[in-house]
């Protein structure tokens, strides 16, 4: 026991040239901790089965992307998941489970790791927008066992994302498909999806599905709930899953 | 003295950009930050100025060790342990009364969170590990600290990379990712604390006057080069102007989730448990006075435990869009993991081989033993709840948040407690600590604490887990969502109490620093008493005559 390595060198490789060696030491260190990630992350980037090919996924549109930068600044990934499991309990409750493709531009990811709330990864069109400003401005008042915080400050402050264009080209740049009429019209279709009655067909043709309207119920302002809500009421409604519905219903 | 007019005029340049990046930002945190960096580099400038004026140069006096930054890492670790401590029992309060957000949105539950996790792990941790690994690098290695004026620098850029990060989850500057928040710009000024860092380890270690490097800074190294790397790859991303907050993540998606996950469950790995093995390398034997139980175990527990942690990221992204072969991987690596860990323990147990009645009459000796005992339940239920069908039942339930805090309260706590207890007097020159019985009393209610704290976050994360799967004989699901919230309310209280049991034990402790570093001797009675009896302590009185027959 605790015998210090005095003992005669052997011939060949000993523990103790790595223990007189700092230079060795780290650099097999390095390795040692490097091998793990290069086998399990690097693949993920070139096997094609990672990301299953599926219809519907499009990029944020930039009232989407400001409201899901509101999402990530609350915080809100603390305590909602956006990933729904394969089992039958959570598919019934939530949806479909989720799919790689549904984040695939998801700068960063926001599968979340705690459900303190339900998840939201299919949230989008179950709820009515008046009822997401009652709850998002006192949760209480919707859900009574509800511990969320009020957040009644984003109908209050107008929307200030910045400049959509330097976001979308940012994002762009790490891999976002956004083209060149998308970048020059961010700040435009901003305003123009948080308006009623706007006429939004060609932010809906770059877009699909993409919901246009007055989110918040206060037309003379766009503020930061109506970019959240947007973001909100389209979670999980990109992909049609009614296409993977059994065939045969029992009558 | 030309040296400190370029030191002074570089850190007013500094000063300058900030200031420039100030007028120029594109968003109001960002210019609250720029204004902390510039005041920063303005108190950097007058103190390089004051103390090249008034005292001697640093580094000149190698027949002491350099221990300026180790002291103020203690006050440190103890200011940050309280601070992280009381966000923790705050927000636990939060989820049990809602009301306490308190309807402004600095104090959200969702702010809030990130700054109790970094506070605890980034601020209390991190300083410990600072500190502890200047005060052991010199003494394991016989040298002074190599590049004085850099472990300055480290140690007081690490302040700041704290206030920063805490200010801007206050402020809403997030890169969404846990753990891992901090934006690009913090995130670039901690690459360049933690490569000072490294250079003033390794400088260290180079000029030793031991032939061999001692198994603690094999650990303390592995974490810093590991840190280094796992903060390079996750943190990649691109900002959208240079002189704005926000930057998107070079990854997407799936990619992004693994790699989160390798990052965030080897900040656990490498910062919360290489790191405070190397405390423990060190300061149980020395606390002991035994030499470490196995030298042999020491290096097979060293290799496999840095080469297999890192495997272990995908069992936080079980039943996931992540592909199965990376979950079972995951799975398997994070199941390996239990063995190393609990050589770590038994290396650290067996230390006190022949020295176990110490458990009964040194406080700090039986701290840390409670501490390795944690670490080895945390690091056996983390592989038990990495099993696929274990954590189908577990993730995203409160259990996990009760197995991170037996692993953070228990070993990180504990052993980073008894290590401070062990410094101060030292570094101090102090007779020994104010009071040992207050340790006592800390022992007391830590354990307390967390017994609650565990125990009510087991019931709440299995009670809502099973609620969230219940069927009903009608083939409906029988809870809504709101209703398993409701369900674990009680649960919520009973660990907000355990919380504030920990906190009141870090109150104690923080005193009983305080009162070490002013000198202060409490009158107390000796934990032990030497056991002495008058009466039995002389000889048998000579056997009475019998009476003839």
């Amino acid at each position: 026991m605790a015998s210090h390595p005095e003992t005669p060198r052997k011939a060949g490789f000993s523990h103790r040239t790595l223990e007189r060696n700092i230079t060795l030491l780290g650099l097999l260190s390095l390795v040692t901790v490097a091998i793990g990630g290069i086998v399990e992350i690097a693949p993920l980037f070139w096997v094609d089965s990672t990301i299953e090919k599926v219809e519907g996924v499009r990029p944020y549109t930039p009232l989407e992307l400001a409201g899901r930068n509101i999402y990530m600044r609350e915080g809100c990934y603390v305590c909602h998941s956006q990933m729904v499991r394969p089992f039958k309990d959570e598919v019934e409750r939530y949806g479909h489970y989720s799919l790689a493709a549904e984040s695939m531009y998801d700068h960063p990811f926001q599968w979340g790791s705690k459900r303190t709330g339900p998840d939201l990864a299919r949230v989008g069109g179950r709820y009515s927008d008046e009822w997401h400003r009652e709850h998002l401005k006192d949760p209480r008042s919707v859900v009574p066992e509800s511990i969320m915080p009020p957040y009644a400050f984003l109908a209050e402050k107008p929307l200030k994302a910045g400049d959509m264009a330097a976001h979308f080209k940012a994002l762009r740049a790490v891999g976002v498909p956004y083209s060149d009429k998308d970048i020059a019209s961010a700040n435009a279709d901003l305003t123009l999806q948080a308006t009623q009655d706007a006429d939004a067909s060609d932010l809906q043709a770059r877009f699909p599905k993409a919901q246009a309207r007055d989110f918040d119920g206060n037309p003379q302002m766009v503020s930061e709930m109506d970019a959240l809500i947007a973001y909100l009421q389209m979670l999980g409604t990109l992909v049609d899953f009614k296409a993977a519905e059994a065939q045969e219903q029992p009558k | 003295m030309p040296a400190t007019l370029a030191k002074s005029g570089g850190l007013f340049l500094a000063m300058v950009v900030a200031l420039v990046a100030m007028a120029q930002a594109q968003d109001s945190a960002f210019a609250i930050h720029m204004g902390i960096m510039a005041l920063a580099a303005l108190i950097a400038a007058v103190a390089v100025m004051a103390t090249s004026s008034t005292t001697r140069r640093l580094g000149h006096d190698e027949s002491h060790y350099d221990d300026a930054p180790v002291r103020w890492g203690v006050i440190a670790t103890t200011f940050w342990g309280v601070v992280g401590l009381l966000a923790g029992l705050f927000i636990a309060l939060q989820l049990a009364y809602p009301v306490l957000n308190l309807g402004l949105e600095y104090t959200t539950f969702g702010r809030l969170r990130p700054l109790h996790t970094s506070a605890v792990i980034f601020a209390f941790g991190g300083n410990a590990l600072l500190c502890t690994s200047f005060f052991v690098v010199q003494r394991s290695c016989r040298a002074r600290l190599a590049f004085p004026g850099l472990a300055r620098f480290v140690f007081w850029g690490y302040q700041l990379f704290i206030v920063l990060a805490a200010t801007g989850y206050v402020l809403g500057v997030t890169e969404g990712k846990e753990y891992a928040e901090p934006e690009w710009y913090v995130d670039l000024w901690l690459t360049v604390v933690w490569v000072a860092y490294l250079i003033v380890f390794g400088g260290t270690v180079l000029k030793r006057r031991e032939p061999h490097i001692y198994v603690a800074n094999w650990f303390y190294l592995a974490f810093i080069i590991t840190v280094a790397m796992l903060h390079l790859v996750n943190n990649l991303s691109l900002p959208v102007s240079l002189v704005g907050a926000k930057s998107y993540s070079a990854f997407a998606g799936v990619q992004d989730a693994l790699t989160q996950w390798w990052y965030g469950h080897n900040a656990v790995g490498f910062f919360l448990t290489a790191g405070f093995l190397a405390m423990m390398y060190y300061f149980v034997p020395k606390q002991a006075e035994r030499p470490v139980y196995s030298y042999r175990l020491s290096i097979i527990h060293f290799w496999s435990l840095i080469f297999l942690y890192i495997w272990a990221g995908p069992h936080h992204l079980h039943y996931t869009a992540l592909p199965d072969w990376a979950q079972s991987l995951g799975m398997v690596f994070s199941i390996m993991l239990w063995m190393p860990s609990w050589g770590g323990m038994i290396n650290g147990l067996m230390t006190l081989n022949g020295a176990w009645d110490k458990i009964r009459t040194d406080p700090i000796i039986r701290m840390m033993v409670l501490a390795l005992a944690f670490y080895g339940m945390s690091t056996f239920e983390g592989p038990m709840m990495s099993i696929k069908s274990v954590n189908s039942l577990s993730h995203y339930t409160d259990w996990t948040i009760g197995h991170v805090h037996s692993g953070a309260l228990g070993w990180n706590g504990m052993i980073t407690f008894a290590c401070m207890y062990y410094l101060a007097p030292r570094l101090w020159n102090r007779q020994r600590l104010y009071s040992l019985r207050l340790i006592n009393w800390h022992f007391w209610l830590a354990t307390g604490g967390i017994v609650f704290y565990t125990a009510s976050m087991w019931v709440a994360g299995i009670t809502q887990g099973l609620m969230w799967r219940e069927y009903g004989a009608d083939g409906y699901l029988v809870n809504s969502f709101a209703e398993t919230v409701a369900a674990i309310h009680p649960m919520f209280l009973l660990r907000a109490f355990g919380g504030l049991l920990y906190l009141s034990g870090a109150l104690v402790f923080a005193w009983n620093i305080a009162m070490t570093i002013a000198g202060r001797i409490r009158a107390e009675a000796p934990m032990t008493e030497t056991p002495y009896d008058a009466r039995a302590d002389r000889p048998l009185p000579a056997p009475a005559l019998q009476p003839a027959e």
